[in-house]
């Protein structure tokens, strides 16, 4: 069982539920890593999303497309990423699972080159957000067979089929959008439950839920219902808030951080709602 | 439709002889259902724009064989765009070539007249197919982004005419060196929404562009302005523009009696020249030449040439030839022409690279700013500043090219959008 498997078994037998930083590598300080993710586990946080910087990112909004600007101008490089992450990794008990583009993929070394250096650094797992099941299978494959697993992002505007062949192919968790259109802050909660319901009668694989979750409510919202948040925007802004206030951002990420673990645990209960009822047609 | 040669030789089968149905693979079969143009093309987008691209896929589809579809472009094309534009031999043009040519060299140089077609550009073909796949899908919105702001001003006319809203992404660099353009679009009732993020110019338009449309697809389609973007646009652009092509083959068998030895088009993300080669990829003895921004210089940053001097990478949805740095980050580009300054190029192009089929080249700012006079003042024809990369590559091709041979070369564009800015330019090269 790889580590963010085991990670999202222990939480469900727990009745917890998990939050996912998204951070930017390099945003705010090059080295940023190595001391922020340690912190982020003693925030509460369950796995970190790192980002990649890539220039272009076309899902982004402008608060983490600007943090990967930020991050590029610093000279951040995937190598440098790896190093920072082989340096704490021993440390850390949290899932480290890599966000990252096609572009990156492609250039460092293709699906197997990349799949081998991310996991040899210690990365758990990988999610391509602009790789469509479609173009998947390689990159699928590639990091099954360097041991960590690989999410695909489910929409929506994923007819209920697709998404259900979608998170059969996915390993460790699901990456479901909590909305369409590009990551940045909103101030309505989503309204996943009926994704979440019918994607649970397709699979038992972890649900991750994402895009444009900003506060405690909308935390508290999202895990009645999936297995975990991810919060990315919401922590950037924080982050190159406090930079710009010349304040410490690694410190403003993680006091917001303790904020959505404790959100997520008031809905904490037993079992979530792993829909193992008889299956039935769902659109 | 498309008027047929005497003999087509195919580029598998030339060694058999002719008469043998072999079962062949041509390069105009391209792409295949996945839209991969050989190992390029594919579709690289966030799992949102999915649907999209899926539905504009089955709608393409479902209008092959919509007569009724055809036929109100084909109308569109005769009353509105004014088509088919002209085939123009340029007498003064070809007599400067011959003047510098060797004995018995000077190849006569035509122009097929894109900047003719109403707004004054290529782009309008493609824009008036697109909308009218976007009545048929039921949309009522149109995005659009925009270089030279002829795509957008393309787009812009084709949402007046079918009253369709439109908003047109556009680098704040490029709405500067195409402030006429800019003005066009506004006059149209388009929204232009500048984009001030990266370089500020076509790529980072692109990139605002595919963030609207994931936040409204339901309500919007993107009309992608050349063979760029992820399955099926490429396929569907180059489609919507082969009629420059068709048109071209017809009336060089007419008009010279053969096809001509040599195609020049410039390159951008490639449309204008997709549209004039498709048609004539299996007549395998003309020669392809397409044209890229040489910029100033070679080295990186200082050009728009990716198929000249970059590698294969993903950009905008699709994987083709990028500038690219050795991690995969996009790099910045340069040229003089706003319509030409993108990093990428389209899928199509790179299989042709790769096939040998096309010869891509590229030539500088300064040259293709003395083929904008020269052409001016030879022929009385201002051509966009995209359009003058091919003008002087097939002038110097035609210094090399037979007496009896032909170039035809697309005049993709009109001026009128680049005085200015090569005012400007000339008056700068002047001083220095
Ligand atoms: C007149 C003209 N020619 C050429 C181009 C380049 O685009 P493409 O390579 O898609 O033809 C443009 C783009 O704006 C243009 O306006």
């Amino acid at each position: 069982m790889t580590r963010i498997e085991t990670i999202f078994r222990d939480a469900r037998q727990q009745g917890r539920r998990l939050i996912m930083p998204f951070v930017c590598a390099g945003h705010t300080k090059p080295d940023t890593l190595v001391h922020f993710l340690p912190a982020l586990q003693h925030a509460g946080a369950g796995v970190v999303e790192i980002g990649l910087p890539f220039s272009d990112p076309i899902a982004d909004g402008p608060v983490i497309a600007a943090a990967m600007h930020d991050a590029l101008e610093r000279g951040t490089t995937p190598e440098q990423v790896f190093n920072q992450v082989a340096q704490v990794r021993a440390s850390l008990d949290i899932g480290l699972v890599a966000m990252v583009s096609v572009s990156i993929v492609y250039r460092a070394g293709g699906p197997d080159g990349f799949a081998a250096q991310a996991a040899q650094a210690g990365f758990d797992g990988v999610i391509y957000p602009d790789a469509p099941f479609e173009e998947a299978d390689d990159l699928l494959a590639a990091a099954r067979e360097a041991g960590m697993t690989a999410s695909l992002l489910i929409s929506p505007t994923t007819p209920a089929a697709r998404a259900e062949a979608i998170a059969k192919a996915c390993s460790g968790f699901v990456y479901l959008l909590a909305r369409t259109g590009i990551t940045g802050e909103r101030s309505d909660a989503p309204d996943v439950a009926g994704r979440v319901a019918a994607l649970r009668k397709a699979t038992d694989t972890p649900i991750a839920c994402g895009f444009g979750i900003s506060t405690p409510e909308h935390v508290r919202a999202v895990v009645q219902h999936a297995d975990a948040a991810i919060v990315g925007s919401a922590l950037v802004k924080r982050m190159s808030q406090a930079e710009a206030d010349g304040q410490d951002a690694v410190e403003a990420a993680v006091a917001f951080v303790r904020e959505l673990v404790q959100a997520a645990a008031e809905v904490s209960k037993p079992e979530p709602d792993t829909g193992n009822e008889p299956v039935t047609e769902s659109d | 439709m498309t008027p047929t040669t005497p003999t087509t030789p195919t580029t598998q089968d030339t060694q058999t002889p002719d008469k043998t149905p072999a079962p062949i693979v041509r390069i105009s079969d391209a792409p295949t259902a996945q839209g991969r143009f050989g190992r390029f093309g594919g579709s690289y987008i966030p799992e949102t724009l999915v649907a999209a691209c899926t539905q504009l896929k089955e709608v393409y589809k479902s209008i092959q064989r919509d007569e009724r579809f055809w036929e109100e472009l084909r109308d569109l094309q005769t009353y509105y765009t004014g088509r088919p534009t002209a085939l123009y031999l340029a007498a003064r043009l070809t007599a400067n070539a011959r003047a510098r040519a060797s004995h018995g060299h000077g190849a006569t140089i035509l122009l097929k007249r894109e900047d003719l077609a109403h707004t004054g550009a290529h782009k309008i073909n493609n824009t008036l197919g697109q909308a009218l796949l976007t009545k048929k899908m039921g949309k009522r919105r149109i995005i659009a982004e925009t270089g030279a702001g002829q795509h957008g001003v393309a787009s812009a006319t084709a949402a007046a005419h079918f009253g369709l809203e439109c908003d047109v992404y556009m680098g704040s660099e490029d709405a500067r060196r195409q402030r006429l353009n800019v003005t066009r679009m506004k006059m149209l009732g388009a929204n232009v929404i500048e984009v001030d993020s990266g370089s500020r110019t076509l790529k980072d338009a692109t990139n605002e562009a595919m963030r609207d449309w994931m936040d409204s697809v339901e309500h919007t389609h993107y009309i992608i302005g050349s063979v760029v973007g992820p399955h099926p646009f490429p396929m569907i652009v180059r489609d919507f523009q082969s009629v420059i092509g068709q048109e071209a083959k017809a009336q060089c068998l007419r008009h010279i009696g053969k096809l001509p030895e040599a195609i020049v088009a410039c390159v951008g993300g490639g449309s204008n020249a997709a549209g004039i080669f498709y048609s004539f990829i299996d007549d395998e003895h003309v020669r392809l030449i397409g044209v890229e921004a040489g910029g100033t210089a070679i080295e990186p940053g200082k050009h728009a040439a990716p198929l000249t001097h970059g590698e294969p990478g993903i950009l905008h949805g699709s994987l083709s030839y990028v500038l690219q740095d050795k991690d995969g980050q996009t790099s910045d580009v340069h040229s003089c022409s706003a319509g030409l300054d993108y990093p990428g190029v389209g899928p199509e192009h790179a299989y042709w690279k790769e096939s040998s089929r096309v010869r891509y080249t590229s030539c500088s700012d300064d040259e293709a700013l003395d083929a904008f006079l020269h052409l001016a003042r030879a022929e009385g024809i201002i051509p966009a500043l995209e359009t003058a990369h091919a003008i002087a590559e097939g002038i110097r091709l035609a210094i090399e090219m037979r007496e009896d041979e032909h170039v035809l070369i697309n005049c993709s564009g009109r001026g009128d959008k680049d005085v200015e800015e090569a005012a400007r330019l000339l008056k700068a090269r002047e001083s220095d």
